[in-house]
């Protein structure tokens, strides 16, 4: 009995049902509504699509939300790869504490987060205070959404390193060592390699989380035009003005960025699992 | 574990302290700092002022608005997660790769998109909008809007724990039931439920933590009506934006126990899984 090729035989049931309804739930949730975006932005003509999203207030949005996010997922690639290492390889009390607190950038809904970093780097803030005696301003600033973005970039790093660095094989470290490598030689020679992939993806992940976050930045940033607002939340304000073709022509340029790391990450992803295949 | 930490593949003993302040400095100051002042503000006018702000009326719509989103999102994904997870993992077919993707895609859709695609399709701007609102069926700036919003920002969590797991357990369990004659139901229920059920908790959690605490989806479309269409995490918003300081922090306290407790639950999950496994 042949059939066609589609799907190979199995003596399992079911496989039909699930999968048509697999199908219908994602055209019907995400395939549909999600090319709508696409097939709305064709209505607009290029004219008007280009001065939407090169207006000047647009521009300086791309501007914070780029800079803003970079900063971060360079501040949480650092610290990331900190903690990463110390979560691996030393013991010191709490450590399966802080293990767990490391997701809750995941678990705490943005709104919340947003709310308790402008009040803590507010100017009579817990934090804030310090900065606001030499002049620093962090809530209602550009430095707030990076500050907003580390938190929610957090967990990213952390979580594709600690993986590699568990099973790196102590037996290069130690010939190394006994080779007269210095700890210094060994991470920055031995050990970073290993690990750089993973670094690279994690960093991109938080990155391109930081491109869209909405709900940490809005309440800390202070949004002001050409200042501190950043491109979700001018999607925001066009749609609260009724600029549908605006907001359109603004989505479909970030969603493309979006899905454009996305591919970037993949491919980081299967660049750092050859590396382990080949160590 | 790691074997052998010698004395020449570690750090000398004023690095590594050096190196856990460092990261207990940072965890602390990026994570604990804000949820201790969640608490410390939402209690900083009293109990009774905290009680006050959980318990008025338009909190009290916010959390039954929440949770009937949750109840209805949370299932609907949970039935897609094991529907998708089973024709990918007990299957061999071609397009997999592609369809995984295309399942973990609105995780790649920043929050407030994935409230403008619904805008679009359910609004005056499209004949599907334009023949709602002829029938009298209001989506946009209701609750149906706030559900399906909610659903395509939680779609991918109970399929991508469920995926990668039933691929590795393989088909031979099932095999086995079903050519000893149980039915496909019977074989899920008796073979592959006991093997996927801590994964499958796990993706229902963060599943519903999601679902509870969006932002800025849901925001997009719920037309901010007070009292009608706000969430928990939009109510803080309000509240927050009224300079009513100690009952948006009161209200966002909720759902920071919420994220808290679903840390707590991962952690016992991760737990049983490993002494499960070994």
């Amino acid at each position: 009995m042949k059939k066609s090729r589609f799907k190979q035989h199995s003596v399992l049931p079911g496989f039909k049902q699930t999968m048509f309804f697999t199908l219908a739930y994602l055209a019907i949730i995400v395939i549909i509504p999600l090319s709508g975006l696409f097939f709305h932005s064709a209505d607009i003509t290029p004219s008007e699509f280009w001065s939407a999203v090169s207006s000047e207030r647009v521009v300086s949005s791309y501007k914070v939300t780029f800079g803003a996010a970079i900063i971060a997922a360079l501040v949480n690639m650092v610290f990331g790869l900190i903690l990463a290492w110390v979560l691996v390889r030393y013991k010191f009390p709490g450590k399966k504490i802080i293990d767990a607190m490391v997701d809750l950038p995941f678990a705490l809904p943005t709104a919340v987060a947003g709310i308790a970093l402008a009040a803590l780097y507010a100017p009579d803030g817990w934090i804030g205070r310090y900065f606001i005696e030499y002049g620093i301003k962090i809530s209602f600033t550009p430095i707030g959404i990076v500050i907003a973005l580390i938190f929610v970039g957090l967990p990213f790093v952390v979580r594709t390193v600690q993986p590699v660095l568990e099973d790196l094989d102590p037996e290069l470290e130690e010939a190394a060592a006994s080779m007269g490598a210095s700890r210094l030689q060994i991470f920055t020679k031995v050990l970073f390699p290993q690990i750089l992939p993973a670094v690279i993806t994690g960093f991109a992940m938080a990155f391109a989380r930081a491109l869209g976050e909405y709900g940490s930045v809005i309440f800390i940033a202070g949004n002001m035009p050409n200042v501190s607002e950043i491109v979700p939340l001018i999607i925001v304000i066009k749609l609260e003005q009724y600029d549908y073709a605006g907001a359109t022509a603004i989505a479909v340029v970030l969603l493309l960025v979006s899905f454009l790391l996305l591919l970037v990450i993949n491919l980081l992803q299967k660049w750092s699992m050859q590396r382990g295949a080949k160590i | 574990m790691r074997k052998g930490i010698s004395a020449l593949t570690t750090e000398p003993l004023i690095m590594r302290l050096f190196l856990v302040a460092v990261a207990l400095a940072f965890v602390g100051v990026v994570i604990v700092l804000p949820i201790v002042i969640v608490f410390v503000e939402a209690f900083s006018k009293g109990w009774e002022a905290y009680i006050a702000g959980i318990t008025n009326e338009d909190a009290l719509v916010a959390i039954k608005l929440t949770l009937l989103v949750a109840v209805i999102a949370v299932p609907l994904n949970l039935v897609f997660g094991l529907a998708a997870s089973w024709a990918i993992a007990k299957f061999e077919f071609k397009g997999k790769s592609l369809l995984v993707t295309f399942i973990d895609l609105p995780f790649s859709v920043p929050p407030v998109i994935s409230g403008l695609i619904y805008v679009l399709l359910f609004g005056a701007h499209s004949w599907l909008g334009v023949w709602l609102m002829d029938h009298g069926v209001q989506i946009l700036f209701a609750v149906p809007a706030l559900v399906i919003a909610t659903i395509f920002v939680t779609f991918p969590f109970v399929a991508r724990e469920l995926i990668p797991l039933m691929q590795e357990q393989g088909t031979e369990e099932e095999e086995a039931a079903v050519l000893l004659g149980a039915s496909g139901f019977r074989t899920f229920y008796m073979v592959t439920l006991p093997n996927i059920k801590w994964a499958l908790l796990y993706g229902v959690l963060l599943c519903n933590a999601r679902a509870m605490g969006e932002f800025g989806a849901v925001s997009v479309v719920s037309g901010h009506i007070r009292g009608e269409t706000n969430t928990l995490p939009l109510h803080v918003e309000i509240l927050y934006n009224e300079y009513n300081f100690a009952a948006a922090f009161a209200v966002a306290s909720i759902l920071t126990v919420l994220g808290l407790v679903t840390l707590i639950a991962k952690r016992i999950i991760e737990r049983k899984t490993k002494a499960f496994e070994g």
